[in-house]
């Protein structure tokens, strides 16, 4: 009998396991086919890399920029945090494992024991604390020179972000399309009047990005954020866009590495399923 | 009322040629400076900030998320629905990417008024 209820509940678990939340998977298949409708000479891949998908001229201007990426001092740098040991001897390898190229795309996945999104960034913090370090700040700076080395080791690998079959793992995931949705700020915009309904339109000189294929190259090297930067690093971490986002419409952004936007970044990420890693990447 | 415009429009071109103090005359001058302020309004990024979406003749670098501003007159002849559609546009379309500015506060009430202004002159 033990035998028999044993074998059950692993056939259960295995079950579980390879099952796709439908309404993951039909979200999915909906803004793919949206975006096919609405774009139909561009192909799947191209949405990687954003609004140039969509402007020769604009296209052109980014080919020239990654001839000679901003960026490669500060992805060296991220290197170096990545190979540096922590004063008890630990290095992040000890929380990620020593193959770096296998740690960017486990990210973001469903932590069931402390039912919760987690991010990549969010756990290089949490190894930080974990080994008596100093944390690094959320959203720029070395944080985002750490992913993006770590992002860069991926390169070429196939986005699949998993939601469990585990109603706490589904609720996540539905809190983070309901904030994509819905409308937020004195402006009255949601990340989906945007990135959804007139993307491929202009504010002002400024292409608005398709949502499907956002995350393929984060963290982004910005030139607008460059130009912020006392030393001109542009880099920044999805969580710092999404509070970009939220002052641009008036909204209070939420903290960077907080529930709100882990919750969004699982809806979000899942936006780009089936495309390839491509990071970092420049932005205007 | 048509009649009754002419007349006073013939009035104010007269008096302001005998008179610059004429009251007339200082309503056209108030109806110029609305409609100069309305513009400055709209231009200001952190107000109107009108041509992020719309074309109208001189702006710069427009966007094209809403539809261009033309033809005013013809497309709102009860100037108060433009009005009400500046103040806020998801009275008519919840799903509208127009911001409420009058609604949440974006716009005063002073303001939406001088951008209707401008905005009729389109």
């Amino acid at each position: 009998m033990k035998k028999i209820v044993i074998t059950a509940l692993t056939a259960c678990l295995a079950m579980g396991a390879s099952a796709v939340y439908a309404s993951q998977a039909d979200d999915i298949q909906s803004v793919r086919s949206y975006f096919k409708k609405k774009f139909p000479k561009v192909p799947f891949d191209d949405y990687a890399i954003g609004a140039y998908s969509l402007n020769a001229d604009k296209r052109i201007n980014w080919e020239g920029i990654r001839e000679f990426p901003p960026f490669e001092d500060q992805v060296a740098h991220g290197e170096e945090l990545w190979n540096k040991k922590f004063a008890n001897g630990n290095s992040f390898a000890t929380c990620f494992g020593d193959d770096v190229s296998q740690v960017r795309n486990r990210f973001p996945h469903w932590n069931a024991r402390d039912k919760k999104v987690e991010t990549l960034e969010g756990n290089i913090i949490q190894c930080q604390q974990a080994n008596g370090e100093k944390p690094f700040k959320l959203k720029k700076g070395d944080i985002a020179h750490l992913s993006a080395y770590i992002a860069s080791q991926a390169n070429g690998q196939t986005i699949n972000v998993v939601v469990p079959d585990d109603p706490d793992a589904q609720a996540a995931y539905e809190d983070g399309k309901h904030h994509f949705y819905a409308k937020r700020g004195q402006l009255n915009f949601s990340c989906a009047d945007c990135h959804v309904y007139n993307s491929g339109m202009n504010a002002r000189g400024n292409l608005l990005s398709p949502v499907m294929g956002h995350t393929t190259h984060f963290p982004v090297w910005r030139g607008s954020w460059a130009r912020k930067d006392k030393k001109g690093d542009g880099f920044g971490t999805l969580h710092r866009r999404y509070g970009g986002c939220n002052k641009q419409v008036r909204a209070k952004p939420f903290k960077a590495q907080g529930k709100e936007y882990s919750n969004l970044e699982f809806f979000h990420a899942s936006m780009s399923n089936g495309m390839k890693i491509e990071a970092p990447d420049y932005r205007e | 009322m048509e009649l009754q415009v002419k007349p006073l429009a013939m009035a104010v071109m007269v008096m302001s040629a005998v008179s610059t103090f004429a009251i007339p005359n200082a309503v056209a001058d108030h109806h110029g400076a609305m409609v100069k302020k309305g513009k400055e309004i709209a231009e200001d990024r952190k107000k109107g900030n009108c041509f992020a979406c719309h074309q109208y003749a001189g702006a710069v670098l427009p966007g094209n998320i809403g539809p261009p501003l033309v033809a005013m007159k013809a497309r709102f002849p009860d100037k108060a629905k433009l009005r009400a559609q500046i103040y806020d546009a998801t009275a008519k379309n919840p799903h509208t990417s127009m911001p409420p500015f009058g609604k949440y506060g974006a716009l005063t009430d002073e303001e939406v008024d001088a951008i209707t202004e401008w905005a009729y002159t389109l």
